[in-house]
């Protein structure tokens, strides 16, 4: 019965998807589903440049605890994960997933000449250019360009949000941003735009361009909308931006869509005052999400396919300022969640407190060596070209 | 295909200034592309009056040194992150009023200009004092001197501080501020050695300003030794190096192929270019003279330069509000519609600005794009539900109701409007009913597209003839071709 039914909405969603497609564009449709098994990311972007030392704790390290006398969380407070390395006590389900293998920690990430402006370094990171080059493009665009090339509906990359990011925006290909699959539908089932789009006939580079964007809007749309119905997600989930976004995402990981990035942020992280009450807030956030999402993923037996990371723009400096808070500051740490890791727990060194530059963490991975194992070892893709370089792969995956 | 005079026309007004107004859209059949271009000129001569938001420093972010000194840490932190907010909301303020007189102003040359070189001498710093100033810098020069203005832009506190030059001393220079002077306000990428950027960076060095705001030359911080810069050498300061940028025709080819792709054509025609950049450093970077050259070409109107650009979410709103003289319930609503299209007044994206065309577009941006015109109208009683009658599942809604409710989270913001309708239904005074919706969309779009009249027909009120006119036109700008210029 079930069967029947997805079948029968699948041929629903392609009969009028082609439809839709005006003349010009029709030769390049084609079915593109993808096998169950499917490996899927998920990005978790920490908006603002999230503490990480108060993240994953150094809790026997003498320079962190002079360097934070207000800010500093105790050994005792922390959640232990080794003698020398605590979590945040906001982070219990993350000490859970430590726990039963199924957590990385990756720390020092950053790029060299790492720029404090909020803007410029989550573009260094979104387009993974090296910090004195500008692009326009995104790591997860350029996924696109070379994933979904001819094909007729970019879902491959999927934000949830009402703006989509640059590391979304390709050459050729932009992923597409919503909110919920609802209104996304219902905001471009306007009759009026199908059939304008239905009776454009190829006339200029231009305005070809903006009716080829319609027409893989509205037929994304209708597909993102169909899948979203097809199994929605049963699990129960916070009542907060995070979970509800997760959620969405859970419900088109157990259709058959073939999305294979999502992309969701959280924040603001600026926690230049009073850092404590803001990162906690946050963390619980995160924490109360992800572990709802989780416990889905398991109960679905997807969690060996969905690799979740988290990141942020920058770390905050070693020592706290005068506010109970943090300025900007560079190197960061990185969590990786997923039922099908190859390395668990605490990948790499503490950062060396010892050895700073100017006040900040020197950073000691590059975070475009994490982008070429995603997207080599995890989507299967081409990383050379999306990345522009052959960067080393790292080995949690 | 024959190009008529009013396309020509609309495509001067659409490059040149923000599109045609209601009040002379009518006029554009006779005039002829000459005489517009004078008026254009004319409507510009006058200097312009300072955008203020904040009076001084002190509003804008620093309080003064004495205050500073008496407060303990704690308090100093709760007052600068006050600071910070006034000044954000003070940006707000300059971003509405800019945009008003882009809408309003008479002297759209040079507002059209500014936008360029707001573009162009990308800065982004909350101090809205800084913004205030820089921004009143280039409305100034817009139409003036290239070099006068990369001068003074180059002083500005807003782009010292950008660009970190108060962090630029002899002995440890920082490079940020020379290399991005050649490879983006002046040579470009290519035209200059890694060693001319070193060498440049020790001659700014003690270019800063002082908590009043103004530029000072720290002359204990400034490198006296000899430098050697695209192969000249000597002991150089900040305006020597800007003056040996200048005499590198390299700069006016840079420059005139940026304004090509932004005014003429993204595809840039070789022969125009090299035309074009040789008159412009023979003139001395007359900024004037150049958009002369470009707007007084012939082959400025032939068809592949028209409708082709993609107009960027600031041209596409002042260009709205030109055509539909409207009240917005909350002008605030504007910086929404900024923020989701991505083109956020004083917030461009990088040093290197907004980089336009096709990346203007995704599906996200392009579904508000289509809905802006739906949402300014949401309040408007008129309705065209006799000819969409298989429209059933709204039940027993008003259209008005409908459209409320379909864009309720932009309406609910305060971005639908009051539209004065009078004289936008003027300009079609003259025009007979069969030839109405041709005449229509011939005032409304530049794409050489067209749309299926036959169509439209079915989505146009056709209870009066005013209904007709104001459906028509929002169901127009409801187009993928109302995109492009």
């Amino acid at each position: 019965m079930i069967i029947k039914r997805k079948e029968f909405l699948q041929i629903g969603s392609l009969a009028t998807a082609s439809v839709m497609l005006p003349k010009f564009l029709q030769a390049f449709e084609k079915k593109n589903m993808v096998p169950p098994g499917n490996k899927v990311v998920v990005v978790i972007q920490f908006s603002g440049g999230n503490d990480g030392l108060n993240t994953v704790i150094p809790i026997s390290n003498d320079i962190y605890y002079k360097s934070r006398p207000k800010l500093g969380i105790t050994k005792e407070k922390a959640l232990g994960l080794t003698g020398d390395v605590g979590l945040n006590p906001a982070l219990e389900a993350f000490k859970g997933f430590y726990d039963d293998g199924s957590l990385a920690i990756l720390n020092s990430v950053g790029y060299p000449n790492p720029d404090r402006s909020h803007f410029r370094s989550m573009d260094i990171w979104h387009s993974a250019s090296a910090s004195n080059e500008y692009l326009y493009t995104g790591w997860l665009g350029r996924y696109l360009d070379a994933q979904c090339k001819g094909c007729d509906k970019p879902t491959q990359a999927l934000e949830i949000d009402d703006i989509l990011s640059l590391a979304l925006k390709g050459n050729e290909k932009n992923g597409l941003a919503f909110t919920d699959p609802r209104r996304l539908y219902s905001s471009s089932n306007e009759r009026f735009y199908k059939e304008i789009n239905a009776s454009h006939q190829s006339s200029g580079e231009s305005v070809d361009y903006l009716y080829k964007t319609m027409s893989e809007t509205l037929s994304s749309a209708d597909y993102i909308f169909k899948q979203s119905k097809l199994n929605p997600s049963t699990g129960i989930y916070p009542n907060t931006d995070l979970g509800k976004n997760l959620k969405t995402i859970s419900s088109l990981i157990l259709s058959d869509i073939n999305t294979k990035v999502y992309y969701v942020s959280l924040g603001s992280f600026d926690t230049h005052v009073n850092q404590e009450a803001q990162q906690k807030r946050l963390f619980t956030e995160l924490n109360d999400a992800v572990k709802a999402f989780t416990t889905d993923l398991k109960k679905n037996n997807r969690f060996d396919d969905v690799l979740m990371m988290t990141f942020s723009e920058f770390g905050r400096r070693v020592s706290q300022n005068a506010s109970n808070g943090t300025d900007h500051g560079t190197a960061n740490n990185m969590f990786f969640i997923s039922g099908g890791l190859k390395q668990k727990g605490v990948l790499n060194d503490m950062p060396d407190l010892s050895d700073l530059n100017d006040g900040d963490l020197k950073h000691k991975v590059d975070f475009k060596n994490v982008y070429a194992t995603v997207l080599n070892k995890w989507l299967g893709s081409d990383d050379k070209t999306i990345l522009g370089k052959q960067y080393d792969y790292l080995k949690f995956i | 295909m024959i190009i008529s005079n009013r396309l020509k026309n609309q495509h001067l007004l659409w490059r040149a200034a923000f599109g045609p107004m209601a009040e002379n859209a009518a006029s554009l059949d006779e005039l002829s592309q000459k005489k517009l271009w004078a008026l254009l000129l004319k409507s510009s001569a006058k200097e312009p009056v300072k955008i203020a938001v904040a009076q001084n420093l002190a509003d804008g972010l620093y309080m003064g040194v004495m205050d500073a000194a008496k407060q303990n840490e704690a308090t100093k932190a709760e007052q600068g992150r006050k600071k910070r907010q006034q000044s954000r909301d003070d940006l707000k303020s300059l971003n509405i009023l800019w945009l008003q007189e882009m809408v309003n102003s008479e002297a759209q040359l040079r507002e059209k200009m500014s936008l360029f070189w707001h573009g162009h001498f990308a800065c982004r710093v909350i101090n809205s004092f800084f913004q205030q100033e820089l921004l009143h810098i280039i409305r100034t020069n817009a139409l003036g001197n290239f070099g006068d203005m990369l001068k003074e832009v180059s002083k500005s506190p807003s782009m010292l501080q950008f660009l970190n030059n108060q962090q630029n001393k002899k002995g440890n220079p920082n490079e940020n501020f020379a290399r991005e002077v050649m490879e983006l306000f002046t040579m470009g990428r290519g035209n200059y050695t890694e060693n001319d950027i070193k060498e440049a960076a020790r001659a700014f060095t003690g270019w800063g300003f002082n908590l009043q705001g103004e530029f000072v030359f720290r002359k204990n911080q400034h490198d006296t030794e000899t430098k050697t810069i695209l192969g000249k050498t000597g002991n150089f300061d900040g305006d020597d190096v800007l003056n040996i940028l200048l005499d590198q025709p390299q700069t006016a080819v840079f420059i005139t192929q940026k304004l090509y792709k932004y005014f003429v054509n993204e595809t840039v025609d070789d022969k125009n270019l090299q035309w074009l950049s040789q008159r412009f450093y023979d003139n001395k970077y007359d900024i004037k003279k150049l958009l002369e050259d470009i707007y007084t070409s012939d082959w400025f109107y032939t068809q592949k330069n028209i409708g082709n650009k993609i107009k960027s979410p600031v041209e596409l709103l002042a260009g709205i509000r030109r055509l539909l003289p409207l009240e917005l319930d909350n002008d605030q609503s504007q910086l929404l519609f900024q923020k989701v299209l991505g083109q956020i007044l004083f917030y461009p994206p990088n040093v290197a600005g907004w980089p336009g065309g096709r990346t203007w577009i995704d599906s996200s941006t392009l579904m508000v794009r289509l809905q802006i015109p739906q949402v300014l109208a949401a309040k408007e009683s008129f309705t065209i539900r006799a000819k969409n009658d298989d429209d059933v599942n709204m039940g027993q809604m008003t259209e008005q109701q409908q459209r409320i409710n379909k864009n309720k989270i932009y309406v609910s913001r305060g971005a639908s409007a009051n539209i004065d309708w009078a004289p936008v239904i003027k300009i079609f005074e003259k025009d007979k009913r069969e030839n109405l919706l041709q005449k229509i969309a011939d005032t409304l779009l530049q794409s050489p597209s067209s749309i299926d009249t036959k169509l439209l027909e079915k989505y146009i009120a056709t209870d009066s003839r005013e209904n007709f006119i104001k459906t028509a036109i929002i169901q127009l700008m409801t187009t993928p071709e109302y995109q492009l210029c």
